[in-house]
C-alpha cells in the first residue's frame, strides 16, 4: 500500500558506523572487514539464532561479519503504529507453497530485516518441557533431540536473563526455576478472560512470560501495551534481536551487512566451506570466511544450502544424508473466538498476556501423542477483518455486524505441536527470484496426530471460552512459527548437523536457527532458539581452545 | 442503525501524544494520496467497484473509503505476501481471471454484465461462488478461494486499515508513543472511544 521510508532500501551499517537502534537518527560504531581477509565466521541471518551467536561469539573473541537480507531499522523512527505499513518487516520474496495443508507464508511466520522475526514476535518466552527433548524414549512419539533439557538449562537461564524476561514468581508448569528477571506485567483483559476460564474449567493458567519489559532497562523504556507488538515496537520495550543482541555484537567488535542476500556458500578443494557470495548495492561480492554460520531460519536455510550445490556436493551442502529441508514443522493456531457482553478491547497490551500449558504438560485423557499451550488473543483490525472475511465468508452488513463487536470480542489460540515428517519439506522450485537464484518450494501436510491435537484443541477452547462467558463462539485455521528441515542428531545418517550445531558433512559449516529442532513441542520457538545459539556459541569457544574447530 | 461509538474519530487524536511523526505522515498517505489507476482496465475498475459496494457497502458514509485503488496499486507495483499456492498462476493472472469469470457468470445467468445486476442477483451469485457453484472459466483458482481468499480478504483488509473504519468499530487507532493504562476488563482509557449504552 505504500513504498515504505527511503531507508527501507539503503544500506545503512556502512562506513564504519551502524544505526543506534535507540537513538532518531543516531550511529554506533562498528568495525569492519574486508570481503578478502577471511573473518573467523560468516553468519547468514541474524534472527533469534543469528543475532545471538553474533553476540556470544564476538564476546569470545571471534572476528564475525552477519548479513542480513533486508534493512536496518531504527524503531523509533522507522515503525509506524500501523498494520499496513508494518507489512515490511516480512519476507514477502517470491515462494511456492503446496501440499494438502498448503502453509501461509509471509507475515505469518518470517521477518526480513536486522534482528529476524523476532523484531515482530510476540514475545512469548516459554521454556520446552524438558521430555520434549527425549520425546521417543519418554514420550513414545517422534525423535530424541541428541542433547536433553539438562544441557540447555543453563542456556535458558541466560536467555531470560539476557532479554530481562517480565515473568510470574511461580511459573506452574515444568521444572523448579529461579524467578524471572523482570516482575509479571499486569493482566489484560484477554488475559483476565483466560484466567476466568481457565478456573472454570479447573485448570491452571499464568500471567505470560514475555519479552518486553515492565520497568525500565538501559535505554528500552517500560512496555506502554500499546498493542501493535507483532507489527513492530516503536518504543524499544521489546527485547528484540534488533535491540539486544546485535547492539551487543557490534560492541564486542561484529560486522552486521544490512539489505546483503546471501546466495551461495564457495567450498574449497578441500571440500570445506571458504566464504559466501552475497549481493549488497546492486553487485555480488564474496566474503572469505574460516567457518560459516547458516541460520536464516527454516525455509532460506536449506534453500541456501541447496542452492551452494556443487560438483563435491552435488545434492547440495551438508546433505549427503538427503535430509536438509525435511522434517518441516509449523505449530497448528486453530484458535477460538467468541463474544462478551463487557467491554473486552483486546487490542491493549501485547496480545498473549495469559497462558495455560496445561495440555503441555498433562499426558492423560488424550487421544493423541504431543500437546499445546494457549493464549488469550488481541487481533487489530485488519488482521481480524481477514480473519472474519475468509474464515466465516460474511460481507455486507453481516460483515459489518461482525467487525462492530471488535471491542466485545476475545479469542483462545492454541500452538498446536505437529509432527516431524520427512514429507513436509523445503525443496528448490525451477523458477529463480530477481537475485537469480532458485525460489524454495515448501510442502506440507498435517498428521492424524496433528488434527487430533488442533481438534482437541479447538473443542477445548470453545468450552473454555464458553465457561468464561463468551458467547457465539466460533473457530478459525492458521498456523504459526517453522521448525525442522535441518535437524541435529548423533548420527549422521539421520541428521544434518550434530548437537553443536556442526555439520557431518563439512566441519566449518554450522547451521544456528530454528532448522534445528527435532521436535516443535507445544510453545513458541524463540526462547529455544536463542538458548540452542548460547550453547552453540559456548560449545564452539570450547573447540577453539581445545584446537578442535 | 446508531453509531456504535457517537461522535468519536480516531484522527481527533491526530496532534495528541497517541500519534507520533511517523505514524501522521503514514497515515497522511493513506489519506491523501489515494493511487490512482495503473493495473485494471477501465472495465475491471468499474466491475471492482461494484463489487466492493455490495461486498463492504458503505451507502451510510458520506466520503466511501476508496478500495479498488489500493487493489490496483497493489498489483501495480507487484506487491502481494509474496507466496503462492503451487499450480496456482501469479496475483495478477488471478485477478484478471477472476474478475473475468464474475462478469461471465453474470452473462451466463442473467445476459448482463455483474454492474447492471441489481442488489438480490448480485448477492445470489455472489453466494453460488461462495458455495462453489459456477460454470467454466475459472482457470488457476476456483471461484470460492479467488471471491473469498483473494477479492474479500483483500477489500475488507483495505477497508479497515482506514482510520474512518477504526472510529466506526471503536478501534484506538495509532497508539505510539502513549499506550494505555487501564487494560481491565471494562475499563478504558479517556482517549479511548465511549460506547453507546
Amino acid at each position: 500500500m505504500s513504498a515504505g521510508p527511503a531507508s527501507a532500501h539503503t544500506t545503512r551499517a556502512v562506513a564504519g558506523r551502524a544505526p543506534d537502534v535507540f537513538e532518531r537518527g543516531g550511529w554506533t560504531p562498528m568495525r569492519q572487514n574486508a570481503d578478502r581477509e577471511a573473518v573467523d565466521f560468516a553468519i547468514v541471518g541474524t534472527g533469534a539464532g543469528g543475532a545471538t551467536l553474533a553476540a556470544k561469539l564476538a564476546e569470545a573473541g571471534f572476528t564475525v561479519v552477519a548479513f542480513d537480507a533486508g534493512p536496518y531499522w531504527r524503531p523509533l523512527e522507522d515503525f509506524a503504529s500501523d498494520e499496513t505499513e508494518q507489512g515490511k518487516l516480512f519476507w514477502t520474496d517470491e515462494r511456492l507453497t503446496g501440499g494438502d495443508d498448503p502453509v501461509e507464508l509471509g507475515a505469518n511466520n518470517s521477518g526480513r530485516g536486522v534482528g529476524g522475526s523476532t523484531v515482530h514476535f510476540s514475545m512469548v518466552s516459554l521454556r520446552f518441557r524438558p521430555e520434549w527433548f527425549k520425546a521417543r524414549s519418554r514420550l513414545g512419539y517422534g525423535t530424541d533431540w541428541p542433547l536433553g533439557y539438562d544441557q540447555i538449562a543453563p542456556y535458558y537461564d541466560e536467555v531470560e536473563r539476557a532479554l530481562c524476561v517480565s515473568g510470574p514468581i511461580r511459573y506452574p508448569w515444568g521444572p523448579r526455576r529461579r524467578r524471572y528477571p523482570y516482575r509479571e506485567h499486569p493482566l489484560n483483559a484477554p488475559g483476565e478472560l483466560l484466567a476466568r476460564g481457565a478456573r472454570a474449567m479447573g485448570i491452571k493458567w499464568s500471567s505470560t512470560p514475555l519479552a518486553t519489559v515492565s520497568a525500565p532497562r538501559g535505554k528500552s523504556p517500560p512496555c506502554v501495551y500499546r498493542g501493535f507488538c507483532i507489527h513492530g515496537c516503536s518504543t524499544n520495550a521489546k527485547q528484540s534481536a534488533l535491540i539486544v543482541w546485535i547492539p551487543r555484537a557490534l560492541k564486542a567488535g561484529a560486522e552486521v551487512r544490512d539489505l546483503a542476500m546471501v546466495g551461495r556458500i564457495e567450498v574449497d578443494a578441500a571440500g570445506l566451506a571458504a566464504g559466501v557470495h552475497y549481493h549488497r548495492d546492486g553487485e555480488w561480492r564474496f566474503q572469505r570466511a574460516r567457518n560459516v554460520v547458516v541460520a536464516g531460519y527454516a525455509i532460506e536455510t536449506p534453500r541456501l544450502l541447496l542452492n551452494s550445490a556443487c560438483p563435491a556436493f552435488p545434492q547440495g551442502l551438508a546433505n549427503r544424508s538427503g535430509l536438509v529441508g525435511t522434517h518441516l514443522m509449523v505449530h497448528g493456531g486453530n484458535a477460538a473466538w467468541g463474544t462478551f457482553e463487557e467491554e473486552v478491547r483486546w487490542n491493549k497490551g501485547p496480545p498473549n498476556m495469559a497462558v495455560s500449558e496445561h495440555w503441555n504438560y498433562e499426558d492423560r485423557g488424550k487421544d493423541f501423542h504431543g500437546g499445546y499451550a494457549f493464549m488469550c488473543q488481541g487481533p487489530l483490525p485488519r488482521e481480524w477483518a481477514r480473519t472474519v472475511a475468509g474464515t466465516r465468508g460474511l460481507w455486507g452488513e453481516g460483515l459489518h455486524a461482525e467487525m462492530e463487536k471488535y471491542n466485545h470480542m476475545a479469542g483462545l489460540g492454541p500452538v498446536c505441536e505437529s509432527d516431524a515428517q520427512a514429507r513436509n519439506r523445503v525443496e528448490l522450485a525451477d523458477e529463480v527470484d530477481s537475485y537469480g537464484l532458485r525460489i524454495p518450494r515448501v510442502t506440507y501436510a498435517f498428521s492424524d496426530n496433528d488434527r487430533r491435537i488442533q481438534r482437541h484443541a479447538v473443542a477445548y477452547l470453545s468450552e473454555t471460552l464458553r465457561a468464561a462467558g463468551g458467547r457465539d463462539i466460533w473457530s478459525s485455521d492458521d498456523t504459526s512459527h517453522l521448525m525442522g528441515s535441518c535437524r541435529m542428531g548423533d548420527d549422521p545418517a539421520t541428521s544434518v548437523v550434530d548437537a553443536d550445531g556442526r555439520s557431518w558433512d563439512i566441519r566449518n559449516l554450522w547451521i544456528c536457527d530454528g532448522s534445528l529442532f527435532c521436535t516443535s513441542g507445544g510453545v513458541n520457538p524463540s526462547l529455544t532458539i536463542q538458548a540452542l545459539a548460547c550453547r552453540v556459541g559456548d560449545r564452539i569457544a570450547a573447540m577453539a581452545r581445545r584446537g578442535e574447530l | 442503525m446508531p453509531e456504535r461509538y457517537p461522535g468519536y474519530d480516531v484522527l481527533g487524536k491526530w496532534n495528541s501524544p497517541s500519534f507520533d511523526a511517523v505514524t501522521r505522515e503514514v497515515l497522511a498517505r493513506r489519506l491523501g494520496a489515494v493511487p490512482k489507476r495503473r493495473f485494471f482496465t477501465r472495465g475491471e475498475w468499474e466491475l471492482l467497484e461494484a463489487l466492493g459496494a455490495h461486498l463492504i457497502p458503505q451507502s451510510k458514509r458520506a466520503d466511501p473509503i476508496p478500495i479498488t485503488p489500493w487493489i490496483d496499486a497493489m498489483l501495480a507495483d507487484g506487491g502481494g505476501e509474496g507466496f503462492h499456492r503451487v499450480g496456482e498462476p501469479r496475483d495478477a493472472e488471478v485477478w484478471r481471471t477472476g474478475l473475468a469469470a464474475i462478469d461471465g457468470e453474470a452473462r451466463r445467468r442473467h445476459q448482463a454484465r455483474f454492474i447492471d445486476l441489481g442488489p438480490p442477483m448480485r448477492e445470489a451469485l455472489l453466494r453460488d461462488l461462495r458455495a462453489g457453484a459456477a460454470g467454466d472459466g475459472w482457470s488457476g483458482v476456483g471461484p470460492r478461494r479467488f471471491l473469498i481468499d483473494f477479492l474479500l480478504k483483500a477489500m475488507a483488509a483495505i477497508y479497515y486499515s482506514h482510520p474512518a473504519a477504526w472510529s466506526e468499530i471503536g478501534f484506538g487507532g495509532p497508539a505510539s508513543p502513549r499506550g494505555y493504562v487501564r487494560l481491565q476488563l471494562g475499563r478504558r482509557d479517556p482517549w479511548e472511544a465511549g460506547e453507546a449504552k
